[in-house]
């Protein structure tokens, strides 16, 4: 029973921060969110007994590819002030 | 207009995907054929406790080494994108201070990151997790250290070095279970040992290790390729 209430709030959770992430404006915003999706899914996989899922989602997911996105958003960001 | 209901479309295509999947997958509680013959063969076949890491290594070898060649494609072409650039200014770049609370405590956490990550895919066999999982663990202790201290140059000659050669292994020991066992990347040619211990499972630990090292290095190379292209400004 508890466990399904927090699966619940977990799926309220992902699908809130999923919406945050395309609705909002600001491309960082959007590139935190889009990793707390990743965050959220890998306790949910955890919950749905695939704990291997669970650490690639968490290391590579919410990890990794939030700070390549950092990274490629600075890198354009930077080369688009100096083209203009 | 006609884009709108063109998305509209799609997802009522999609929503009816995903009410036949949901149907679909009312029955979980019996295992299908496949699925079924790993669970009650796997044991005695391949001597991995971890399941999932049997059917990763041994059963389904053959993906395993795809994914990896695919990541290793990845990395490099995203290294080489971004090292045309880095001929371009020779000029060291200037960097924001980082704060000594980072710094002081990346000092004591990254080796106990580095640490972790081997420890993953040293137990791949045995407990969750395993090569992909361990390097990416040790790519994101990286990471903790190149946000620390920015200006840190990684060894790339090092890490391509590394690369090659665990996936030059990876494949010789797969090319060995042809000759030596029943197949490709068969893992009973060492013998499998104790169920449950670390020295257990054939070549699973050996492979994992070189896999470990392999995902490890590529995605530290992606990393600081694009950490080093990075243009910051005080």
């Amino acid at each position: 029973m508890i466990l399904k209430i927090i699966a619940i709030i977990l799926a309220l959770a992902i699908i809130f921060m999923a919406l945050l992430a395309v609705l909002n404006k600001k491309l960082i915003v959007s590139i935190i969110a889009a990793g707390a999706v990743s965050l959220f899914a890998s306790v949910f996989y955890l919950l749905l007994a695939a704990p291997d899922v669970a650490m690639t989602e968490a290391a590579i997911g919410s990890g990794l590819s939030t700070i390549i996105f950092f990274y490629v958003l600075n890198k354009i960001k930077k080369d688009r002030l100096e083209n203009v | 207009m006609f884009k709108k209901v063109f998305i509209f479309i799609v997802l009522i295509g999609f929503a009816l995907i995903l009410v036949e999947s949901y149907n679909f997958t009312g029955s979980g509680e019996e295992l299908n054929e496949i699925a079924t013959r790993y669970a009650e063969k796997g044991p005695d076949e391949v001597g991995a406790a971890n399941l999932v890491g049997a059917v990763l290594v041994t059963y389904r070898g053959l993906d395993t080494l795809g994914e990896v060649a695919i990541l290793f494609l990845a990395a490099s072409i995203i290294g080489f994108f971004l090292k045309v650039k880095l001929e371009e200014e020779k000029v060291p770049r200037k960097v924001r201070k980082t704060s000594e609370i980072l710094e002081t405590a990346s000092k004591i956490i990254t080796p106990v990151i580095f640490l972790f990550g081997i420890y993953v895919f040293l137990n791949g066999h045995l407990t969750p997790g395993g090569g992909f999982q361990g390097g990416a663990i040790i790519a994101s202790g990286l990471v903790l250290m190149l946000l620390a201290n920015p200006i840190k140059k990684v060894n790339h000659s090092i890490i391509s070095i590394v690369e090659s050669i665990s996936g030059f292994a990876f494949v010789f020991l797969g090319i060995l279970g042809i000759f030596l066992a029943s197949g490709f990347l068969d893992n009973s040619f060492i013998g499998l040992g104790d169920f449950g211990k670390l020295l257990s499972a054939g070549a699973i630990p050996i492979i994992y290790i070189f896999i470990g090292l392999k995902v490890g290095s590529e995605l530290s190379g992606i990393v600081s390729n694009l950490q080093e292209t990075q243009k910051e400004e005080i």
